[in-house]
């Protein structure tokens, strides 16, 4: 079937199986690949993106039902050279150590900022619930969403 | 030198700027052009005869392109996935190996154990191949309890009563004679419960073969490269070593479960030489679940000795460890070398002797998860300390004060084979008391059960033993490898460095860390510092990431070579400046002669040795690059005091952790913010195992822990945030004076935490992980 | 995955005929429990049908003391809402924001999962389900574990939930999954008073000896003696005994009265 998105900012028109999934298309076809896959019943976190604005679970959409969305990876909300605030704070932070979960987490804390008044600790750990880190004990993730969030609502 | 980005600074990571856009290059994100993909067939029972393997429909399947058994491996002539550590039992036999081929042949024996392997043109044709394997299997009665292994029907046939081995260490006659006389007992059952590492990237391999040069490349989600291309190569038969190169990218963390050579990169690699054709695999996490190495899963007995003054007299311990179905890499050092070694704990017992018997049983191998046999002796120790502090009534703190060894009791020789270089014990408990305000405890108490809740506090003062290790000393007590580590550093001809290692970051942030010690040694800004690692094809052999090893082993070779490249540079800089090698200092960058305005900055240095235009030719070699391999002469020893708070639901069993303190003791610190990175994640990980955390098998052997839906994995919101501090006691025999961070915040913490709800309940024992119906129940028994 | 053809209707009848074409036809609402079961290939669809193309299942509507949540409205939008806020807290206490942002209030109760959160508020806000076919009792509605009264192809439209004069939701979280080892929803509305329960049997259930305890003296006081909650049909796995559920449903069956009082 054929499926239209706009990822990135960019328009993309693709056939695809059927049973496709929206992160395979991402990985595999648009080599996007910061959406990474680290379970398969939905509960890690690691492929979580920006679908018509709202933070989803790639591994859990499929193809069909991103069609005549808009999406935003990872790689398209900042680059090395222009971080968004929340990728600065995370680096700042050491809100990260391998990696894997970093991506998701990012963009899961982005949409948490963005629909949240005023967050704090205890509000930041529950709204991170769909995501899993096993490296940080999320420690530093919650000092760097908090941080993040000063700087997106100065910015906003 | 002091600067921003040297020793000591909390430098911002240099591998941060790929991940946190997407960048990060991890083995899935890996492709070959046309590459096929596998997928294993597993066995859906915990023990069963396999009485044939038809593999017709498979093979025949739209888009399959072969079909392997055990039987294709064997007839290849390709080993059993071999055990490196070889413990002999207390009669002076040899443990039982029992044979592991990387897929059953004749029987299983637990579920998940790959017993063929489909590759497809695609994951789907694949997966539709291995619906299509039909196995004849003849089920047989499992165990999956380690109490029951012993007694239940024999698994292998070449182990007797499914035990492994049965080690003990210490001497029993003096600890026995000890307890004759002792004023106080004080005797714990306890449970180790089995975890299962969950590193969030699953476990992935990309095999290709080249058949023009005969050689392999394998890339694979490793803690060590180095080791699984030995393994491969020497045990395994895959490949000759120099035709083999394995390289482990990015890697989204290990926690020990990445050490080990598993069943699905051998026949990854090995399938890319049959198909000639890229392999590539990636576990699901169902398949993570079932088929990594487990950790823990202890049953143990202890009994502490004391006089009437709460000095410990001696300990005695009897521990039942279970190996799972086959002895996974490292499996057999976990509860014996890293475990009953650790059992003096921070304390001056004058006698211990421990018994463990390893057991096999039909769940899935049990090997090194964070921490390695030194969480499960710390918790030992420290239930049994924290115990006989109640049953005494003395203060927990003030009866660990009694017995810590003193700072000057250092080197210090413990009655289980260790000597302790050094420590400061009080130190840290001091330093934590302060930061829980052990004095303000009475009050929040009070507080808390005005509001219906039950406030508990629990210490735990653990100790470990890492950098591991002497190679001489392994290798004498059983180990089948050499335990160095080597670094190169090359110098670029404008005088940047490239610095290889053989110690792999799968989020431990070498990258910058080691950048940091390369740049204050050299004086060159630490941008000019590129740190390679995870390829043998580009380093030299080494052993990789696991015990808290890198920065005492790795980062002592890269230590060693910058040496090497300083005094290299001192030659080259007399002649250039024509004065005696002697007369040269190097400070700062700087080649300077002593007591005159002649110097060289560490790049003109560089430039001569590349540019040999009026360079001793006679009496030195142009270029300047240098490796250096260093094998420690001791173990490292961080220790440290943590500290929980917390309150308990009584209606509903739930605990709430309130604050939680860890005081660390790792010797000099390279880059703070790294190191607390380290501990954070660790008590994540200890917490998690005393509260949340189990892998359960029912009794026929199902793993009913299975996925995220049933395994409760540490999130936010069940986390506190942590007080952090450290204490210094340096090393006294590395050159960085490191002792290694990786581990403690998974040692200390779970005891901390254990002993925290048995005080808020008041209650001897409560067993992990601490859920709510544990708790619940637990205060119904009071 | 297995293959399947995957539709996106865009009207009830286009979707009712290819479910009736279909060899073995499901719907996809929001996909939270039928993606994943797909993707272990715990299912074999020949085809899925999407009802998200179809105008008019979605949306918040307050009539009187009655609100219509339409059947495609994702748990996001009911827990942004505040026409009963106690639906509003139970909607934003499922699953994860991510869940939230996708799964469906049709998609949840089509499913009749033991554990999850809305089928409570069916049972217990005087609901009326309607359908593709005709209007089914909230009480009527959960049949059994992964039962519900809907006929093959079927499909849920939207669910009416009547306005309480107070009712408070109160959660224990399974652990690892995040759905409930227990939920209690507790609903006055005059002098009646009803007492919902998920997580503890095959599908939610009303507990009416709590209810006729909490009628008689509505306070969390009422319940201090110990209402006999008869836990022998009751749910057990790794994370809670039928027992330890039974006392769950006492506990959070006062902690919401409380709220309420």
């Amino acid at each position: 079937m054929e499926v239209t998105m706009t990822v990135n900012g960019t328009a993309h028109s693709l056939g695809v199986p059927d049973n496709a999934l929206l992160v395979d298309v991402l990985r595999e076809r648009l080599g996007l690949t910061g959406t990474h896959v680290g379970c398969d019943t939905s509960q890690c976190g690691a492929c979580v993106v920006h679908m018509d604005g709202a933070a989803v679970k790639a591994c859990t959409v499929l193809a069909g039902q991103a069609d005549g969305t808009e999406v935003t990876t990872i790689e398209g909300i900042g680059t090395p050279d222009a971080l968004h605030p929340m990728q600065a704070a995370f680096r700042e932070n050491h809100a990260l150590q391998c990696g894997f979960c970093t991506p998701g987490m990012i963009m899961s804390a982005i949409d948490l900022v963005q629909r949240s008044d005023r967050l704090d600790e205890r509000t930041v750990r529950a709204g991170l619930e769909g995501n899993l880190c096993r490296c940080t004990g999320y420690h530093n993730i919650v000092k760097a969403v908090l941080a993040a969030q000063e700087s997106m609502q100065e910015g906003a | 030198m002091t600067s921003e980005t040297g020793i000591g600074a909390a430098v911002r990571r240099k591998e941060d700027a790929r991940f946190i856009t997407g960048m990060g290059r991890y083995t899935d994100d890996v492709n070959a052009a046309g590459q096929t993909w596998a997928v294993f067939v597993r066995s859906p029972h915990a023990r069963a005869k396999i009485d044939g393997i038809d593999t017709r429909a498979a093979a025949a399947a739209d888009g399959v392109v072969a079909v392997f058994t055990g039987a294709d491996l064997d007839a290849d002539d390709i080993g059993d996935l071999p055990c490196g550590w070889l413990v002999k039992s207390k009669d002076g036999s040899d443990m039982i190996v029992p044979p592991h081929p990387p897929l059953a042949v004749d029987q299983v024996n637990y579920v998940g154990e790959p017993y063929a392997v489909v590759i497809g043109e695609t994951l789907e044709a694949a997966k539709n191949g291995a619906e299509a394997v039909v196995a004849d299997f003849e089920e047989l009665p499992a165990v999956a309890d380690l109490a029951s292994a012993a007694s239940a029907q024999q698994i292998h046939q070449t182990v007797p009563n499914n035990q492994c081995y049965d080690w003990e260490l210490g001497d029993q006659a003096a600890t026995d004679a000890a307890f004759e006389k002792a004023h106080h007992v004080t005797a714990i059952d306890i449970v180790n419960n089995r975890l299962i590492p969950n590193a969030i990237e699953p476990r992935a391999a990309l095999g290709e073969y080249d058949a023009a040069a005969g050689s392999y490349t394998l890339h694979t989600t490793s803690q060590n490269p180095h080791l699984e291309r030995l393994v491969l190569a020497a045990f395994v038969n895959v490949a000759p070593e120099a035709r083999l190169r394995v390289i482990s990218p990015d890697v989204g963390g290990g926690f020990g479960s990445k050490i080990f050579i598993y069943a699905e990169e051998t026949a990854v690699i090995w399938a890319a030489g049959k198909v000639r054709r890229p392999v590539k695999w990636r576990a699901e996490r169902s398949e993570s679940f079932l088929a990594d190495a487990h950790g823990r899963d202890h049953v143990t007995h202890a009994e502490l000795a004391l006089d009437e003054n709460g000095t410990f007299l001696a300990l005695r311990v009897n521990t039942m460890a279970n190996m799972g179905a086959y002895l996974s890499t490292f499996a057999s050092s976990v509860p014996t070398y890293l475990y009953g070694t650790l059992l003096a704990g921070q304390y001056r017992t004058p006698a211990i002797h421990v018994q463990v018997q390893a057991l096999f049983t039909n769940t899935a191998p049990v090997d090194a998860y964070r921490g390695a046999g030194r969480p499960e002796a710390t918790y030992v120790v420290e239930r049994i300390v924290e115990t006989a502090a109640r049953e005494m009534g003395i203060d927990p703190a003030e009866l660990r004060r009694r017995n810590f060894i003193q700072p000057e009791d250092f080197p210090y020789e413990t009655p289980v084979a260790l000597t302790y270089d050094t420590g400061d014990y009080e130190a840290s408990l001091a330093k934590a008391l302060e930061h829980i305000d052990y004095a303000g405890f009475a009050a929040r108490r009070a507080v808390s059960q005005a509001n219906g809740k039950r406030r508990g506090i629990g210490f735990s003062c653990y100790i470990e033993a890492c950098g591991l290790a002497p190679s001489q000393v392994a290798i004498s007590l059983g180990a089948g490898v050499g335990l160095f580590e080597a670094g190169e550093v090359r110098v670029d001809v404008t005088g940047s460095v490239t610095v290889t290692t053989g110690s792999h970051s799968h989020g431990q942030g070498h990258e910058t860390t080691f950048a940091q010690i390369v740049s204050d040694q050299l004086g060159i800004p630490f941008e000019n510092v590129t740190v390679l690692h995870g390829d043998t094809g580009r380093s030299d052999y080494a052993l990789g990431t696991y015990g808290s090893r890198s920065l005492a082993v790795g980062g002592s070779a890269i230590v060693k070579a910058t040496d090497k490249i300083i005094a290299k540079g001192r030659k080259i800089a007399a002649h250039m400046l024509e004065a005696q090698e002697e007369q040269v200092e190097f400070e700062d960058g700087c080649f300077n002669v002593a007591d005159s305005n002649q110097a060289l900055t560490f790049a003109e240095v560089a430039f001569a040795a590349y540019v040999p235009a009026n360079y001793p030719l006679e009496d030195l070699e142009p270029g300047l690059s240098e490796k250096a391999f260093y094998d420690p002469p001791n173990f490292t020893y961080p220790a440290g005091t943590h500290i929980c708070e917390l309150e308990v639901d009584p209606e509903t069993g739930v605990v709430d952790i309130d604050r939680f303190v860890a005081v660390d003791d790792f010797g000099h610190i390279v880059n703070p913010m790294i190191v607390e990175g380290q501990v954070h994640g660790g008590l994540a990980q200890g917490i998690g195992q005393a509260l949340l955390e189990h892998g359960v098998y029912d009794p026929s052997g199902q793993l009913l822990s299975g996925s995220y839906m049933d395994y409760a994995m540490p999130r936010a919101d069940d986390l506190p945030s942590f007080t952090v501090d450290t204490t210094v006691t340096p090393c006294t025999h590395n050159p960085l004076g490191v002792k290694g961070c990786g581990e403690a915040g998974a040692i200390g913490s779970t005891a901390a935490v254990m002993n925290a709800i048995t005080d808020a309940l008041g209650v001897a024992s409560v067993s992990m992980p601490a859920t709510p119906e544990t708790v619940w129940r637990a205060m119904r028994r009071e | 995955m297995y293959s399947f053809n995957y539709h996106k209707p865009s009207t009830l009848e286009e979707a009712t005929g290819l479910m009736a074409a279909a060899e073995d036809g499901t719907y996809l609402s929001g996909g939270m429990t039928l993606i994943p079961t797909l993707k272990q290939r715990l299912a074999s669809p020949s085809d899925v049908i999407d009802l998200a193309g179809i105008d008019g299942l979605s949306g918040i509507r307050v009539n009187g003391d009655t609100v219509s949540v339409g059947a495609m409205t994702r748990h996001a939008e009911v827990a942004a809402s505040d026409a009963i806020p106690a639906l509003a807290d139970l909607a934003g206490r499922i699953g994860d924001a991510h869940v939230r942002n996708r799964g469906t209030l049709g998609g949840s109760i089509a499913n009749s999962d033991p554990a999850a959160d809305y089928p409570v508020a069916v049972v217990t806000l005087d609901a009326t389900v309607h359908t593709t076919k005709r209007t089914i009792p909230g009480s009527d509605f959960f049949q059994g574990l992964f039962e519900t009264a809907l006929d093959d192809g079927e499909i849920v439209t939207s669910v009416d939930f009547t306005v309480p004069d107070a009712a408070a939701y109160e959660k224990f979280p399974n652990p690892a999954s995040r759905y409930a080892v227990v939920g209690v929803l507790v609903a006055r509305c005059g002098a009646a008073i009803r007492v919902g329960v998920t997580g503890a049997r095959p599908c939610a259930f009303r507990a009416t000896a709590l209810e006729e305890a909490l009628v008689a003296d509505f306070s969390p006081s009422a319940l201090d003696d110990g209402v006999d909650i008869d836990h022998s049909e009751f749910n057990a796995d790794l994370h809670a005994s039928a027992e330890f559920r039974a006392h769950l449903v006492g506990v959070l069956t006062k902690r919401a009265v409380a709220r309420i009082v």
